[in-house]
């Protein structure tokens, strides 16, 4: 008997020491470096102090907050898009289609994000650029005498970002309103509901796990993508990403990297804070649905 | 409005139009990748100038590389794949592990350590870099100042990039096999080492099976999202690119249709994939999806 409760221990060691060694080493200890990192400064070559200087030039210097809340801003609106895009999708899979075509629908859906974001960027820059497919069409059709340059604005970034978040916002809304019992709907509808009432009063309530789920992971994505909003935005795109990367690989200061990488994780956190807060969920099951 | 409920005209027809307006949205970039593959021009732009599959066999005697002659794609593709194979083979073991840990055993602070285990996915992939990044040349200062070693590995290059990507792939992992292993009957197990099975011969000739078409799965998906990911790479790359950081920087020069036709190359590759593994889940569970990156 002895023997298989040390048996069991030791096959717990054994489990053990993988989980640890993979968070320790690759998730835990690596924070902490980074926030020493972000919480000293140069003073000499070799000489470092300990200060807050690095956080400081962040609300001192305009272009780096400012790059910070837009890029914050416009991940919102992504989001708020992807919803309103999403939600019809996820409403014809679940709803309205009949069984066959709602899981080639389903499965069509799918089929683009398994190809590379690097891909898909591929083909908007192609199709947008000036000399791309979408204004030689323009001019072709007469709806602009020379051809426009459709990169490089806020609005191609955003549609850019909706297209890679929308796969992550329809999974969590078929699956939330796959749920959903259609003779709720239906008693809805014969006690006299409009279609408005019925999605404000019974879809929403019910889907809002779901919905919750996709803003929050779209959100983190969009927040920390760094391909679309530099590929599609090139030099006008701002994104604090591209400063992280220019503070880390660029210019070789990790101290003010550092301090920037915790100030994104610190509004990612804090955005996923308040969707959990709002909605009543748990972080884990919000992330084992997602 | 659902199907049972009487729909207007308008209504149908508003929700056709929308769905195929969704459906030309998610196909158009695609398309149109796949399409100047094969455009007899120097640039993938309009116009058409006629049909060629010099993007994928020309050796360079026109004047053209194509795909199976271009030594800076092909190395890119395998150094992607040699990546993907590290992190797949590393995820699946941990997560395996992972699996039955929390699955099969209780212990004190297990709670805190699910949470743990899950937070990966919360960190923005260029985080995850920059934290490996300095916590690795932080360990090859103190190796080279303590003991005079030089431990390359930890310098940005491929095993760095592995580690990366295995940092947050080991969650989706562990997440997929612990969702397979929670279903398990564990009183089948049982009942074989009632009979006189030993433990080993239980898990190969019980659990293993069961827990296969997960295996399977998982493999698959940690393939793809090493292959495809982005963010987190770019950290952590030295002189080696992978194929997605090789695209990104021939994509800021300005793009050959030599891209085109390793895209395609690529889109073929996951549909397969992807299309194998929809068929044989459908049959097992859900269809199975790619998570973030």
């Amino acid at each position: 008997m002895n023997s298989r409760i040390w048996q069991r221990r030791l096959m717990l060691t054994l489990l053990l020491a993988p989980a640890l060694l993979w968070l320790l080493s690759l998730i835990v200890l690596p924070h902490l470096q980074l926030a020493i990192l972000s919480l000293r400064e140069r003073i000499a070559p070799h000489v470092y102090e300990p200060s807050l200087a690095q956080y400081r030039t962040f609300f001192a210097e305009p272009l780096y907050w400012q790059v910070f809340v837009r890029t914050a801003f416009i991940s919102v609106a992504a989001t708020a898009l992807t919803l309103l895009v999403a939600f019809p999708i996820a409403w014809v899979i679940t709803k309205v289609a009949r069984a066959r075509a709602s899981a080639l629908l389903f499965v069509v859906c799918l089929i683009p994000f398994w190809v590379s974001e690097t891909v898909r960027a591929l083909g908007w820059l192609i199709l947008l650029r000036q000399t791309g497919v979408l204004p030689a069409l323009l001019v072709k059709l007469g709806l602009a005498a020379v051809p426009p340059e459709l990169l490089y604005h806020d609005a191609t970034i955003l549609t850019g970002l909706v297209y890679t978040s929308l796969l992550f916002m329809v999974v969590p809304l078929v699956n939330s309103l796959e749920s959903l019992d259609n003779s709720l709907v239906e008693a809805a509808y014969d006690l006299g509901a409009g279609g408005w009432a019925i999605l404000r009063k019974i879809v929403i309530p019910h889907a809002a796990p779901g919905i919750t789920a996709g803003c929050i992971v779209v959100f983190m994505l969009t927040l920390g993508n760094y391909l679309t909003p530099n590929l599609l935005g090139g030099k006008n795109s701002q994104w604090f990403t591209e400063l992280i990367y220019s503070q880390f690989i660029v210019r070789f200061n990790w101290e003010q990297g550092a301090a920037f990488g915790f100030l994104l994780l610190g509004l990612s956190t804090a955005i996923v804070a308040v969707g959990l807060r709002l909605s009543g969920q748990r972080f884990v099951d919000v992330m084992r649905r997602s | 409005m659902i199907a049972s409920l009487p729909r207007p005209l308008w209504l149908r027809a508003a929700t056709a139009l929308y769905v195929g307006a969704f459906l030309i949205f998610l196909f158009v970039p695609l398309v149109t990748v796949a399409v100047f593959a094969f455009n007899d021009a120097n640039y993938p732009a309009p116009p058409w100038h006629g049909f060629t599959l010099d993007w994928f066999v020309a050796d360079g005697t026109k004047g053209r590389v194509g795909l199976f002659h271009d030594a800076e794609v092909l190395s890119s593709l395998w150094t992607s794949l040699v990546v993907a194979v590290w992190v797949t083979a590393l995820s699946l073991l941990v997560g395996s592990a992972n699996a039955f840990l929390m699955e099969r055993y209780r212990f004190p602070g297990k709670q805190a350590l699910s949470v743990l285990m899950l937070t990966p996915l919360v960190i923005p992939g260029v985080i995850l870099g920059i934290s490996i990044l300095s916590l690795s040349s932080r360990v090859a200062e103190l190796a080279d100042d303590l003991f005079g070693w030089d431990l390359d590995f930890l310098r940005p290059g491929l095993p760095l990039v592995v580690f990366g990507q295995f940092s947050y792939i080991a969650t989706i992992a562990t997440l997929m096999i612990s969702a397979r292993l929670k279903r398990f009957d564990q009183t089948l197990e049982e009942a074989a080492l009632n009979l006189g099975a030993s433990h080993a011969a239980v898990l190969r000739t019980i659990t293993f099976p069961y827990l296969r078409p997960a295996l399977i799965g998982c493999s698959a998906i940690s393939f793809l999202m090493s292959f495809e990911n982005f963010n987190t790479t770019l950290m952590l790359v030295g002189s080696d690119s992978p194929l997605t950081i090789m695209m990104y920087g021939r994509m800021r020069e300005g793009a050959s249709p030599v891209l085109n036709a390793v895209s395609l190359f690529l889109m073929l590759a996951s549909a397969g994939l992807a299309l194998t593994l929809l068929r044989g889940s459908s049959r097992a569970s859900r269809p199975s999806q790619p998570a973030a990156t």
